[in-house]
């Protein structure tokens, strides 16, 4: 580093050893060692015990249909906000965004109020003579409870995706005899893919090592991987598992990671 | 008739998204202490939060967290920023790669990574440590609002004041701070949101004895919410709601104004 400005990196670059790549290398130490620190697989292949491999596919399962309803809820949203006249766009985003200033956790809590037996939406349901909704401490509620706290993040990127392009190439298209529903699949949803792909990793990797949804909407009862790793810290106190688990976990993440990588080009466009 | 459907769509996921914000307003408003039974109105819960040690401690040390940690933040993430703007591609690699990371990785790792950091250093689980931990979440989010601001600064400005004879720091005051001050502002913004809606890596890093609202409803949840809470977070949501409006509306009206003296004069 020559340049006397690299040296303002210096902080940074101090931080980021100290605080971001010395504390992974740990996860890694605690992941391959035992109690006695020798060399050992045994955590990394803790992950086939019955328990942890069912709490896994769940996860995944549990994380791939939110990813799904978040994408076929967001996307035709995305469309409609980033085709409304501009001024109201910015205000309906700020519109979207907003409930995120309330806390996450007392949102979700909220839900039980929602959901429960005699909770909100089965007291409107028996007004109505329609049938009772028994949906807390499911998977079901689990998922809402994804699709809930994540949706934002899939209607972002994608309206940011969707309004850098230019309307002249949509215009051509038009021109050129397109429909709308050739424009729609050979124009508009090919320069949306960035951000549909930066919105999948943004609702998938919260989704797939929650143990807070799962806690509160699940009853207890749905272990999750994140549950799984986050009792092992929290009460059985077995770091090794625990960090042998998070490995397996980060390789997930990094399978999306390297998805977004490969497709969202432009980088950097996380919020 | 389509504008109807879209409309319709709209109020559709809207509905998803408020429902859970106006319950806990209610509940905010309900005399009865469980969240099962309406019981009334009242504003009880209103008087009684500031009377709530425990509640008032947690939001105090929540506050001081959210504005040490995005100020640090935004200290560090904006010099590096700049060193990054004009640094070598093999050196910024490490810097991306490094940004990338807390802002991809799953938060449960992030924060069991840094509780087996402080572990390993024996360091005592408490404000500091927690203040560490959310230091490092919230500079990637300053990072990604500065540097874009960066690039689109223009570079014969800034040589030009060079030209001028104005010494280098003199010039970054001058003519590049104020044009990557809208991101640098929105870093912090955002750092002291992160900080504030965190919970899981707070989880990790939080000894026993300190807790932040967040910690706080997550052990309350297992024994019942006090109502206060609900009153709390109800009063946090309109200040950042009414501090919204007012930013929104205030550069508005003063461009009118603007326009307006602009006007008088040419007249």
């Amino acid at each position: 580093m020559k340049n006397k400005k690299d040296l303002l990196s210096l902080p940074y670059f101090i931080w980021s050893a100290g605080f971001i790549i010395i504390p992974l290398c740990m996860i890694f130490f605690y992941g391959f060692t035992d109690r006695d620190l020798h060399f050992t697989f045994a955590n990394i292949a803790s992950i086939t015990e019955t328990e942890n491999i069912k709490a896994l596919l769940i996860s995944i399962l549990l994380a791939l249909i939110a990813t799904l309803i978040c994408i076929l809820l967001a996307y035709p949203l995305a469309m409609i906000i980033a085709g409304s006249k501009l001024k109201d766009s910015g205000f309906m985003i700020f519109v979207f965004i907003l409930p995120m200033w309330m806390n996450f956790l007392l949102r979700t809590l909220a839900w039980q109020t929602l959901l429960e037996k005699n909770g909100v939406i089965n007291t409107i349901l028996s007004k109505l003579n329609l049938p009772a909704l028994s949906i807390i401490n499911t998977p079901y509620a689990i998922v809402l409870g994804m699709v809930y706290n994540f949706l934002p993040f899939m209607i972002l990127p994608i309206y940011n995706a969707l309004i850098k392009i230019d309307p002249n190439v949509i215009n051509a298209a038009r021109d050129l005899g397109a429909n709308s529903l050739q424009t729609f699949l050979y124009v508009i949803f090919p320069l949306s893919i960035p951000g549909l792909i930066s919105g999948i990793t943004m609702v998938s990797v919260p989704a797939l090592t929650t143990f807070v949804i799962s806690d509160m909407l699940g009853g207890g009862k749905i272990l999750l991987i994140g549950n799984v790793i986050e009792q092992e810290f929290k009460q059985a106190n077995n770091w090794h598992v625990g960090s042998g688990l998070s490995i397996v976990l980060m390789l997930f993440i990094l399978l999306a990671m390297g998805l977004t990588a490969k497709y969202d080009k432009e980088g950097g466009n996380y919020f | 008739m389509r504008s109807v459907a879209k409309k319709a769509y709209i109020v559709l996921i809207l509905l998803l998204l408020y429902a859970p914000i106006i319950t806990l307003v209610t509940l905010s408003f309900n005399a009865s202490k469980t969240r099962a039974k309406w019981g009334g109105f009242t504003l009880k819960w209103y008087g009684s939060m500031f009377r709530n040690d425990a509640i008032m401690h947690a939001l105090y040390t929540t506050l001081v967290l959210a504005i040490l940690s995005a100020l640090i933040a935004t200290l560090i993430g904006t010099a590096a920023a700049i060193a990054m703007n004009t640094m070598k591609a093999r050196f910024r690699m490490y810097f991306t790669a490094v940004t990338n990371i807390p802002m991809l990785n799953a938060d449960i790792v992030t924060g069991i990574s840094l509780m087996l950091l402080f572990l390993a250093f024996d360091a005592a689980f408490g404000f500091r440590t927690v203040l560490l931990a959310h230091i490092t979440f919230n500079i990637p989010y300053v990072i990604l609002s500065v540097l874009p601001k960066l690039k689109q600064t223009n570079r014969s400005v800034y040589e030009a004041a060079l030209d001028l004879g104005a010494t280098p720091v003199y010039a970054f005051y001058k003519v590049i701070l104020p044009d990557i001050m809208p991101g640098i502002i929105s870093g912090f913004f955002l750092s002291f949101t992160m900080s504030l809606d965190d919970f899981i890596i707070t989880h990790f890093s939080k000894g026993p004895g300190l807790d932040t609202l967040s910690t706080k409803i997550y052990t309350e949840v297992k024994k019942g919410i006090k109502p206060e809470m609900y009153a709390l977070s109800t009063l946090m949501f309109a200040t950042v709601l009414i501090l919204v409006i007012v930013v929104n509306y205030i550069p508005d009206a003063d461009a009118s104004k603007k326009q307006r003296s602009g006007k008088i004069i040419k007249e």
